[in-house]
């Protein structure tokens, strides 16, 4: 038998607003999300193979585990008997599940993949909040000692300041940016622009990082389906091609890293990702990078490869703006848009998908070709880079 | 979180501080592994205890304002990154001094003290922290 290689389209998109979402349940985000998808690629529920859910903390915030049964059954598709498989890479579970989305169906074995993320974070409050989060970290050896991501973050954000002569404005910019993008997103969690000032001047966390510097506790959810050209094209649907998926993994924990601030997981997927798609790094229209924490934003620009290593700080004034050279988190990044962990890296391709179909309002990125799409877990364990676009 | 066997397993390591070293490059790993990650399979069966001298330099630190729960009591407190003098680096607090003491490259010692507290009636947890020489 012949096994024909389709190239992988993302057909629709949805996302529920992020935010505090008191009212809603980890079940009623998923399901709100994964409508909007199935209704925006105009689609029926019952042509979808599998199912992909993206989730990292329900077991230990909801007390719920068997995602992919949860998620199939209260999307309605129980009775349709189709695999639903939880994809959990800590806060990269996104990127993740999509990754695994784009395989099913580049392999051929699938035609129509549905890719459903979410985290209900608020189901707990303040430090217990924080012990749970840190989980995403090496528990015996990080966490047992009074690591949190914010702390891990800010330790490496210490060593590169002082190496580079980098100051807090530079990591503070980040976040400025992220605000003022979001203020043109109505599903961004915070709307509210910020002056560097005030994310200077913000509640210490972690010193150097401020709460300003730091991605806050979101609930959402965001799905996107991905289908092959062949059912696309049968179904005279269009779609934004995912032009390549690459992956890639570091020690779990800082301290056992060669560098402290040299993301290798985000340096190798996105050269992997770049070659892949057989695209050069000017090529890339705008970027949503993981910004769960400011300092990531500047070490993430340099290991993804748009500048050399200390040098993220000349970028951060002017070119990570919309009308900039290389437009940073559109949607409002991990600090604004919000960072529910399983949803974040799903979110990022509802944002590309939007912009890529000029369908991003005022936040709209002109002439967007194509988009850069990195999910992290954890303090860069891991990462997950996607191309999409034109090429 | 974790009863006490969870502990316990790892008390060799955390309150006498012994590594593991590798008998094929002589690479010394903190916290412990069983495979070393340059000499893979060449390195099975050859992963030997090894008493750390508990010396080392602060690479980098941060003080910590929002704690996760065990910890509560504790806010804010230094946590640093050290770099042991045997090749390892790793996660601990510094303690027994004010943060404007603390810098890049200071030496520091261990010292055995409680970790944290699961609740009134939980497990005390110990372990090794750092002071400044």
């Amino acid at each position: 038998m012949v096994t024909v290689l389709s190239d992988a389209y993302i057909i629709g998109a949805g996302e529920t607003k992020f935010g505090e979402l008191w009212e809603k349940s980890l079940r009623e985000l998923a399901v709100e999300a994964g409508l909007r998808a199935v209704e925006n690629a105009g689609i029926y529920s019952r042509d979808v193979e599998v199912l992909y859910g993206s989730n990292s903390l329900a077991g230990i915030i909801n007390g719920q585990e068997n995602i992919g049964a949860l998620l199939s059954d209260f999307s309605g598709i129980a009775e349709n008997h189709i695999p639903a498989i939880r994809i959990e890479a800590s806060t990269a579970s996104g990127g993740a599940a999509v990754r695994q989305a784009y395989l099913a169906v580049k392999s051929g074995e699938y035609d129509l993949v549905m890719v459903g993320g979410v985290e209900k974070m608020t189901d707990v409050y303040g430090s217990e909040t924080l012990d749970l989060t840190s989980s995403v970290l090496d528990r015996e050896w990080e966490a047992f000692f009074g690591g949190t991501p914010a702390a891990l973050a800010a330790i490496t954000a210490r060593k590169y300041m002082a190496d580079f002569k980098v100051d807090k404005e530079a990591l503070a910019m980040i976040s400025v940016n992220d605000h003022l993008n979001a203020s043109k997103n109505p599903d961004a969690h915070y709307r509210n622009k910020i002056t560097i000032e005030q994310a200077m001047n913000s509640t210490p966390v972690a010193e150097p990082l401020n709460l300003m510097d730091c991605s806050p506790i979101t609930d959402g959810a965001a799905a996107i389906l991905v289908a092959s050209e062949k059912y696309m094209k049968k179904n005279k649907l269009d779609g934004i091609r995912i032009l390549s998926s690459a992956d890639a993994q570091d020690y779990l924990a800082v301290h056992s890293r060669k560098s402290m601030y040299g993301l290798d997981s985000a340096k190798i997927a996105s050269q992997k990702a770049l070659s892949k798609a057989g695209m050069k790094i000017d090529d890339v229209s705008f970027v949503e990078l993981h910004d769960s924490y400011s300092i990531y934003g500047l070490l993430e620009l340099e290991d993804l490869g748009f500048a050399e290593k200390g040098k993220a700080k000349d970028l951060v004034y002017d070119e990570i703006k919309l009308n900039g050279r290389i437009p940073v988190n559109p949607s409002g990044g991990l600090k604004a848009k919000g960072n529910p962990f399983g949803a974040t890296g799903v979110g990022q391709f509802v944002e590309a998908y939007m912009q890529l179909k000029e369908k991003a309002g005022e936040r709209q990125v002109k002439g967007a070709k194509n988009a850069m799409l990195h999910s992290m877990g954890g303090t860069g364990s891991m990462s997950v880079v996607h191309m999409v676009g034109d090429a | 979180m974790g009863e006490v066997s969870r502990f316990w397993r790892e008390s060799v390591h955390r309150y006498r501080l012994v590594a593991h070293k590798c008998g094929n490059c002589m690479k010394v790993y903190f916290p412990p592994r069983d495979v070393c990650p340059i000499c893979h399979r060449e390195s099975i069966g050859k992963m030997k205890e090894e008493q750390l001298s508990g010396k080392g330099e602060i690479e980098s630190f941060t003080v910590v304002h929002e704690v996760p729960s065990p910890f509560t009591r504790q806010r804010p407190y230094i946590l640093a990154i050290i770099k042991l003098d045997e090749g390892p680096s790793i996660t601990a607090q510094v303690v027994d001094c004010d943060p404007g003491e603390v810098e890049i490259g200071k030496r520091v010692s261990t010292v055995f003290r409680k970790i944290a507290q699961q609740g009134e009636s939980g497990i005390i947890e110990y372990g090794y922290k750092f002071v400044l020489d």
